[in-house]
């Protein structure tokens, strides 16, 4: 055992990670680094270091960045150490460097000598450690300077050597693909060499070339084909064998490429189809990795066009993955599924219970596996549970990263899908609500113009229907504490522009409400100034009306403090709502008409109907236009630049909810929801209202400034433009997609209609089965009866799950291992290798020892062996050479010996395996 | 480009062994290994060895006190990881024999040096355990 050779350390250094070994928090750590820094400060510094004790030092300096503080204060030592002769010194230091720098540190460019000569050493260890620092430490400036040694390297005698150059030659095309664009065909040639090392290595960037380019080495197809077919019939050296498997992992890798080159192509698919088929068959689906093969041939196959049969072999294999008690395989079983769906769609129904028991299981990673099936098969039909499902799922949790994504999804089916607009709109509510924070401001915009434009058909009466479930579910929600910015603002948008429209709610109940949103939220300038700008619109529609305006006293006084606020933006919505108020009816209604916007604005560019003032001003003595620059001057609004519209997002003037009109967004443009600010949507509400000063032929800038002026003052017509239809296209989604793929999305593929199979199985699960994978046909009856799913939901807490949520993480059963293995190893909670450590010296574990142990303290204190063989089984079987890696019950008496051993000389060296970390010593392979 | 880092971190959540296939800056992968231990320890041992963190999955495996784990990319097969990772304690138990947590910490230098045998650019290149430890052997032979 080569190990027991190499405790050749000092005492110093073995001190030192038995103290690591043994701290037992965080903090003990610490202390025990930043000492470890003074001391190494001061070491590095001696004159005279003998070359081991320097190696050490290094290793101690990796250990201090390994656990936290930056130890670049020695990093210089490591680089030194390159330089050294000897070979184990020179590839510890290259080790360290390559751990301590990234590849544009300047003092790379002192190794890059080092590295030159290396790789012309005799030795060719030395040209490998000098490879591996190639394949860490070059950047695109340095690759020249070894270039021309690494492609000489590729025909080295040795195997070692070849196999790393040409991961060299990988890395830099990956760094700089045009550096080595004239030398691809070596990777070609590499793939015929004759050492399976390096044809396997080879295939790294193979991979990489063909995923960038597959029609060139479409010619490769049958070479792939045949080099999987000898890998599969074991003409590789046996020691690539891996649980009896012939060289797993380069069938993986070349299966992935095989998924690429066959990705479309019948005649690739073809040859193929064959060793596919093959691995089909041969593949032990009774260890990880012959399912590891078999996934990757599920893969595969959903990639190319494959034949019935394939699919068949390919189906059959999901549903044992999903079949398995291993949450593992059920995973990939899902994951399959989720690929498999797109070229066979009706392959998810015969899984459905077991696609919903993934989806109620309490593993997160699971859940969200399943949610990524559901999403590739939401259809109209089922965009109802599964929406809801998603929405209840992201309320649930905390992750921000993917409760992005997972509103994201659910906004995507929504839109896409939605089979009523009130639907839509109560999902948004949801969305909003829960993560209005974290969706991007356009699904807020696509919200707000929805409403506006309604079902996209000339039923008024259904718009004003919808206006009003709107309102009143805006009215219901507006009192919750802390609603995201962005729903407040689509909140006080929407009460604004309608919240009086219907005559149920008076002006005055509507705008005390906007104005505790104001209050509530008065950090908020956003939703402050929406806000205000919605309290104009009230106004404006009851002057408009000829009612008498009572300013409710609030209003009046957020009115008065906009007037003084260091916010340019809201003091002059504030001194508009003010001036507003002192107009007559008719003047309120040019500027605010009713139910506006959505009207199209045709706006004068050229203020034509200014001339005539004009020419009476001149007439009468006053100055002509003289130029653009001479007037940027006098009015504030001209030195608009684009960079104005970069800093919008902290302090944007708020106008954007005029802006609904603008609908060149295509549908999906909504779907990246990734929260980033928008500026051009900014860009466009970034106006004050003093437009009518600019004179606007000019700038770019400009002219989109008032674009969103005219959408805000609504005023007749604009042309419909295409994308103009495409809102409409969008808005009508709900009424119009019955028909499956209408939308045109991927996952909307028509399926047959299922009906509900073995009764024995809960109903409500069946039933949420039924709404989940349920054909076409009875999807039009579901569609507007949301509440037959919504018994579905209480299935989520079935009792059964119940138990596995809590269970005492503190007692890992004694196998962790194994994944394939179904579980039989419950039969002992104790953890075995505190039974082996009690086997070894129990004397050692003196009192203190309950502290990290008593996590186990439960376990009985008996000594078996049978525990521990069935922790060690799984290695022995392996290195025995026996085909079954799990069978347990294996005699491992040797192996309790060597751990005795090993114990007893780790003790002779000093590091008793005290208390505090007794688990230092277990086998980790049992 | 299939593997981000590969981690060794014992059940206190000490890091034991850490290796980046991209760089990130000391206080990144910090706060990394921070986050996907507190994920990782808080599974139990029916659920998956798979787990979702920002963009990597994190597949993971315990032997005794130690948890291997591997960021990986999305699209990488996480059971042929699953096996990678054992193919790796395998290699580090023929060469230590009965391999512990304190073999790893004694002679860390010589875990990474199987690392970049096995994992070059994020890929894994060689799986054959008698290539991975020849250069191993050798030097040891000549010290």
């Amino acid at each position: 055992m080569g190990s027991q050779g190499g405790f050749g350390q000092s005492k110093e250094f073995l001190d030192l990670v038995k103290s690591i070994g043994e701290a037992r928090s965080k903090a003990e750590e610490d202390r025990i680094v930043l000492s470890e820094i003074d001391i190494l400060k001061r070491k590095l510094l001696e004159p005279d270091v003998p070359k081991r004790k320097m190696k050490e030092y290094i290793i101690r300096l990796v250990y201090i960045e390994m656990l936290g503080p930056d130890a670049s204060f020695g990093y210089i030592h490591a680089v030194k150490m390159t330089h050294d002769d000897n070979l184990l010194l020179k590839r510890t230091g290259y080790l360290a460097v390559t751990l301590f720098l990234n590849e544009d540190h300047d003092l790379i460019i002192l190794i890059v000598n080092t590295i030159q000569k290396d790789l012309r050493s005799d030795n060719y260890l030395v040209v490998c450690a000098a490879l591996n620092a190639i394949c860490r430490l070059i950047n695109e400036e340095t690759i020249p300077a070894v270039l021309p040694q690494v492609v000489e390297l590729l025909n080295h005698q040795k195997e070692a050597v070849r196999k790393k150059a040409i991961m060299a030659l990988h890395r830099f095309h990956r760094k700089s693909p045009s550096s080595v664009s004239h030398l691809i065909s070596n990777f070609r040639k590499r793939l015929c060499d004759n050492d399976p090392g390096v044809m396997g290595a080879t295939l790294c960037p193979l991979f990489d070339l063909i995923s960038e380019d597959v029609t060139s080495y479409k010619d490769l197809v049958s070479s792939f084909v045949s080099i999987l077919k000898q890998v599969t019939e074991r003409r590789l050296p046996k020691s690539y064998d891996y649980h009896q498997m012939p060289a797993p992992f380069i069938q993986i890798k070349l299966l992935k490429i095989m998924a690429l080159l066959g990705s479309g192509d019948k005649n690739a698919s073809e040859i193929m189809s064959m060793v596919l088929g093959d691995l089909f068959r041969k593949c032990d689906s009774s260890t990880n990795i012959g399912n590891a093969i078999l996934y990757e041939c599920i893969r595969c196959i959903s990639c190319i066009l494959p034949n019935p049969k394939l699919l068949e072999a390919a189906a059959d294999a999901i549903s044992k993955f999903l079949k398995s008690d291993s949450h593992n395989l059920k995973y990939m079983g899902i994951d399959g599924l989720g690929r498999l769906i797109k070229i066979s769609p009706d392959i998810a129904e015969q899984h459905q219970l077991a696609v919903i028991d993934c989806l109620e299981d309490p593993d997160d990673t699971l859940k969200r596996k399943t949610f990524e099936l559901l999403y590739k098969m939401t259809k109209s039909s089922n965009v109802e549970v599964i929406v809801d499902r998603m929405i209840d799922y992201m309320i649930s949790i905390n992750d921000n990263h993917y409760k992005t994504e997972i509103a994201s999804r659910c906004v995507e089916l929504a839109e896409q899908f939605a089979p009523s607009n009130q639907w839509f709109i109560q999902t948004m509510n949801k969305v909003f609500e829960h993560a209005g924070d974290l969706v991007n401001i356009k699904v807020a915009h696509n919200l707000m113009r929805l409403i506006a434009e309604g079902f996209g058909e000339d039923d008024d009466d259904a718009d004003s229907k919808l206006r009003l479930s709107a309102v009143e579910s805006y009215l219901q929600l507006i009192s919750e504490p802390k609603l995201p910015s962005l729903f407040l603002q689509v909140i006080s948008w929407v009460l604004g522009e309608y919240g009086t429209a219907d005559g149920k709610y008076s002006a005055s109940y509507i705008s005390g409400k906007l104005c505790d949103v104001a209050d509530a939220y008065s950090s908020d300038e956003t939703v402050k100034g929406y806000a205000v700008s919605a309290l104009m619109k009230i106004y404006a529609f009851e002057i408009a009306s000829g009612r008498k305006v009572d300013v409710l006293p609030e209003c009046q006084s957020l009115i008065e403090e906009l007037l003084a606020s260091h916010s340019t933006d809201l003091q002059q919505r504030a001194y508009e709502l003010q001036a507003l108020l002192a107009l007559d009816s008719r003047a309120v209604e040019t500027i605010i008409p009713l139910d506006a916007s959505c009207e199209d604005i045709e706006v004068d560019k050229e203020l034509s109907f200014l001339n005539g003032y004009i020419q009476q001003a001149i007439e009468s003595g006053a100055q002509p236009y003289i130029s653009e620059r001479e007037r940027s001057g006098m009015f504030e609004t001209t030195d608009y630049h684009p960079q104005d519209h970069h800093e919008v997002p902290s302090h944007t003037l708020r106008f954007e909810a005029y802006e609904l009109p603008k609908p060149s967004v295509p549908p999906q443009a909504s779907t990246e929801l990734v929260p980033v600010p928008e500026p051009s949507y900014y860009s466009e509400s970034h106006q004050p209202i003093s437009t009518s000063l600019v004179s606007e032929r000019e700038s770019s800038e400009i002219k989109l400034r008032l674009d969103g002026v005219k959408q805000k003052w609504g005023r007749p017509s604009y042309q419909p433009t295409t994308s103009a239809s495409s809102t409409t296209q969008q808005a009508a989604n709900g009424t119009t997609s019955h028909s499956d793929g209408g939308v045109g999305s991927s996952s909307s593929k028509p399926r047959s209609s299922y009906e509900p199979k073995k009764p024995e199985i809960d109903p409500e699960k069946q039933r949420l089965a039924a709404s989940l994978f349920g054909g076409s046909s009875s999807s039009r009856t579901d569609k507007k009866s949301s509440g037959g799913q919504k018994p579905a939901k209480g299935t989520v807490n079935k009792p059964a799950t119940v138990p596995k949520e809590n269970p005492t993480p503190v007692q890992p059963p004694p196998d962790l291992l194994d994944l394939g293995e179904p579980m039989a190893t419950t039969v002992s909670t104790m953890d075995p290798f505190k039974e082996l450590e009690g086997l070894m010296d129990s004397s050692s574990q003196d009192g203190g020892s309950n502290d990290v142990m008593g996590l186990y303290s439960d376990a009985a204190p008996v000594t078996t062996t049978t525990s521990v063989d069935s922790l060690l089984s799984e290695l022995s079987d392996s290195s025995k050479g026996n085909s079954r890696t799990y069978q347990s019950q294996t005699s491992k008496g040797p192996n309790t010996k060597e751990a005795l051993e090993k114990d007893a000389l780790v003790r002779q060296m000093g590091v008793n395996p005290t208390s505090q970390n007794p688990t230092l010593f277990k086998d980790l392979l049992g | 480009m299939g593997i981000r880092f590969i981690l060794m971190v014992n059940k206190q959540g000490q890091t034991r062994l850490a290796q980046y296939y991209e760089w990130l800056t000391l206080e990144e992968r910090r706060a990394l290994e921070g986050e996907i231990v507190r994920k990782c320890l808080a599974r139990n041992d029916q659920q998956c060895s798979f787990v979702e963190h920002r963009n990597y999955k994190i597949v993971y495996r315990r032997y005794a006190s130690l948890f291997f784990m591997v960021g990986v990319d999305d699209d990488e097969n996480e059971l042929a990881i699953l096996e990678f990772i054992h193919l790796l304690v395998e290699t580090m138990d023929k060469h230590f024999g009965n391999v512990c947590e304190l073999d790893i910490m004694f002679h860390l230098e010589k875990a990474h040096f199987m690392l970049e045998e096995m994992v070059m650019n994020g890929c894994i290149v060689e799986t054959s355990k008698a290539n991975i430890l020849s250069s191993i052997q050798l030097m040891d032979k000549a010290h």
